[in-house]
């Protein structure tokens, strides 16, 4: 065995906090990424299920209605900036060095930046609950609302939204040229761009799109702060400005965005399948390109929320967003054939790769028909969009960040986590999802709109708000087994060893946790499973 | 684990051969400030769009617009010192090459004089822009003047703030190299700044060109 050659420098004590506060590690940045996203997972759904209190019933009961504005702003705003996409890039910050074999990140330091940017905005973003109100214009923030008007934000809940964003968007900016340049200039020997793991893949295409996108939101939501502050006219028309602007400008980032949101989850449950099923993945090639066509499109379709401004080129954005379906179909493909005939284990990860795959695809089918022009015309701004957007985000990406994570604890922590509580969790959720999400398809249709703290007893809404409410609380159930079962296990879950799923990745080459300098040394790589050749030999070939 | 997947050990792993990739190519930082100019492009883009956006839309389609305050069409002329500092940016971008070229052999006085002058010019811009700003606003003219103000203030202040940026960092390599810390093998900050700094230069001459030499309607 070969001596270490990255021996860590001789130096003083330093306490534990100290470490982690400086560290560049990219495994302690990813795990501080974690835990930084499930607190405002947390506070996040507490503000969903004040939503869901104030609907349960018609009329105001809990909340006035400047606040029922304030809670589902800062749900929306909360859950996707910091919680989904910081995720998952904590999961990339943690797997995808590990994956390609590097030692760490390219740039640690711009690392360890990018990671603090997040609870700085996070804390800027809730500091508006304490300066007489938060944001309250929807996570959309639409100009002229957002501008200062009547139950838009009273006080600098607005620009302390502007301010957080700007700051998170800085973060992933960042992350992305990090992964970037991680993943094409530090791969291990041997590993060609066809070798890569999936989840690698799909970080590089999100990493793009972070890039080419979350730029334009910047600049967009700067504008609003120039607007707001010093004066500006750019979003208003009675002097001059042009308020569709804010939505053109806004989409050509958001929805992108929802690519950026779902695209790792999607690697990472390509990552969980093969090894559940004691199969490769099934067409790695075609879900390369599947993944490379979603983000090229993902360019193309950001009008698709902007049907109804009539501002819009309808029959070009309607049918590129139709061609979405396409790559999309393919991974589900690819996903299905992989789990086909092969060898199933039903442990937690796998249940929730099933999880996101069925659920997703219901997102995927609600999401064609919204895409049609005249479906849409019926659907915007109704309770079918909000069905909609669960679908792909909670069904999808939310059950695709549980699933990664009880693939990799064992990596990250050294201890299994307990199967049991894990399929409860898992049963509760599922359960919990679905009757919150599945009656929001009949409200919509029955014309229930979307961002409004009261309705009439006599529209016959009630019943399936009842079903939603109780479901909202059945998922906060699910995170008592969830946060119990990572109690227990780090203190006393069974020790993982080196690869207890008998993985396919780098990631389970090295010990679990993996020591700062991530490898002693690595296996041949002559395939996108160096760890299935190396314990087969090259028989599979 | 087969036998010949022990044959790679740490000497041969990436581990080794860190910080510097063996492989060749462009170096890290070199790329990350390709990808990071990557996103810059797109910010500006953003702003592109809004002033297109605006213009396009202007009330009548007359552009420079109408002033809210006089009922006059505004006349954007060529400021005294805009000719001057476009001049001297552009200038800034050869000796900035210059010295780029110049480490690349290994002449560190070559490297820090051209370097010294790229500094110079990009604060003569600065300072000359500074004045500008000072005439437009002594007539009266500040963000709050219509889209005519906004789109004028916010894209070239976005390019001012780009250029103080860039000679911070100018001025950083130059420190360094006054040091003697760059050579002809190790000079990646030299050529990240520089990259930083064509794209601050090249960024003008698209805002100069859009805002002073794209013709208006309705004189």
């Amino acid at each position: 065995m070969a001596t270490q050659v990255l021996a860590p420098a001789a130096r003083g004590y330093r306490s534990g906090l100290y470490e982690w506060l400086t560290t560049t590690d990219h495994k302690k940045i990813g795990i501080m990424y974690l835990v930084n996203s499930f607190i405002f997972f947390f506070l996040a759904g507490i503000l969903a299920l004040g939503v869901r209190l104030e609907l349960a019933q018609p009329g105001l009961q809990f909340v006035t209605d400047l606040t029922y504005n304030e809670l589902f702003t800062m749900h929306a705003t909360a859950m996707i900036f910091l919680f989904i996409i910081p995720i998952l890039a904590g999961f990339a910050n943690y797997i995808v060095p590990l994956q390609v074999g590097a030692p760490d990140m390219a740039f640690p330091r711009i690392n360890a930046l990018s990671f603090w940017m997040l609870p700085l905005g996070g804390i800027l973003l809730f500091l508006g609950f304490f300066t007489g109100g938060t944001a309250a214009a929807g996570w959309t923030s639409y100009a002229p609302l957002s501008e200062d008007r009547p139950l838009a934000a009273v006080g600098y809940g607005q620009d302390l939204w502007i301010v957080a964003l700007v700051l998170v968007g800085t973060s992933s900016i960042l992350g992305a040229i990090n992964f970037l340049v991680t993943i094409f200039k530090m791969r291990a020997p041997g590993m060609s761009l066809f070798r890569m793991p999936i989840l690698v893949w799909t970080m590089i295409v999100t990493s793009v799109l972070v890039l080419m996108a979350t730029p334009v939101f910047t600049s967009a939501v700067i504008m609003l702060f120039i607007d707001r502050n010093y004066g500006g006219a750019f979003f208003d028309p009675a002097r001059g400005g042009n308020a569709i602007l804010y939505q053109n400008v806004f989409w050509f980032y958001s929805h992108p965005a929802v690519y950026v949101m779902v695209l790792p989850a999607m690697g990472m449950i390509s990552e969980i399948l093969p090894v559940f099923s004691k199969k490769p993945l099934f067409g790695y090639k075609a879900f390369v390109f599947a993944t490379v066509a979603i983000g090229a499109l993902g360019f193309s379709v950001w009008s698709h929320h902007m049907f109804t401004t009539g501002a819009v080129y309808l029959p070009f954005f309607s049918l590129m967003t139709f061609l979405i379906a396409i790559p999309t179909g393919v991974k589900m493909f690819n996903w299905i054939f992989t789990m086909w005939r092969g060898k199933l284990t039903f442990s937690t990860p796998l249940l929730f790769a099933v999880g996101f795959l069925s659920m997703f695809l219901i997102g995927g089918i609600n999401g064609a028909f919204s895409a049609s022009v005249p479906v849409d015309f019926a659907l915007h701004d109704t309770y079918f969009v909000v069905a909609h957007i669960h679908y792909v985000l909670f069904g999808g990406s939310v059950f695709g960040v549980m699933a990664g994570f009880y693939y990799w604890f064992p990596k990250m922590s050294g201890r299994m986590l307990s199967e049991s509580l894990g399929k409860l969790q898992f049963v509760l959720m599922f359960l919990g999802f679905n009757l919150t999400f599945f009656p929001m398809h009949q409200l919509g249709l029955a014309g229930m709109p979307r961002r409004i703290a009261d309705y009439s007893s006599a529209s016959g809404w009630q019943d399936l708000n009842i079903a939603a409410t109780v479901g909202g609380f059945l998922i906060a159930a699910s995170m008592v087994p969830f946060l119990w079962n990572i109690f227990i296990s780090l203190r006393s879950g069974k020790p993982a060893g080196d690869d207890p799923w008998e993985g396919n990745t780098l990631e389970w080459a090295t010990s679990s946790p993996p020591p700062p300098y991530n490898f002693d040394r690595l296996p041949e790589i002559r395939s996108e499973r160096p760890l299935f050749d190396a314990r087969y030999g090259r028989i599979g070939h | 684990m087969t036998a010949d997947s022990h044959a790679l050990t740490t000497e041969h792993s990436p581990v080794a051969s860190l910080p510097h990739d063996a492989r060749g190519g462009i170096g890290n930082p070199v790329l990350g400030m390709l990808l990071f100019l990557t996103s810059e492009v797109m910010f500006f883009a953003g702003l592109f769009a809004a002033y297109f956006s605006v213009r396009a839309n202007a009330p009548g389609g007359l552009w420079p617009p109408i002033n809210p305050d006089t009922n006059e069409q505004y006349f954007l002329q060529f400021l005294p010192f805009v000719l001057p500092a476009t001049i001297l940016l552009i200038l800034s971008s050869f000796t900035g090459q210059f010295a780029v070229w110049a480490i690349r052999r290994g002449d560190r006085t070559g490297f820090l004089r051209n370097l010294s002058v790229t500094v110079f010019l990009g604060i003569a811009f600065v300072v000359m822009q500074g004045f500008d700003y000072a005439l437009l606003y002594s007539e009266g003219i500040t963000l709050d003047s219509g889209t005519f103000g906004t789109t004028y203030y916010t894209l070239t202040g976005f390019h001012m703030a780009h250029v103080i940026g860039g000679v911070i960092m100018l001025s950083v390599v130059l420190y360094r190299g006054l040091g003697g810390q760059f050579s002809a093998r190790h000079h990646d900050a030299v050529e990240a700044s520089s990259l930083y700094w064509h794209f601050v230069d090249v960024v003008w001459i698209v805002l100069f060109s859009v805002l002073y030499l794209l013709p208006g309607s309705g004189h």
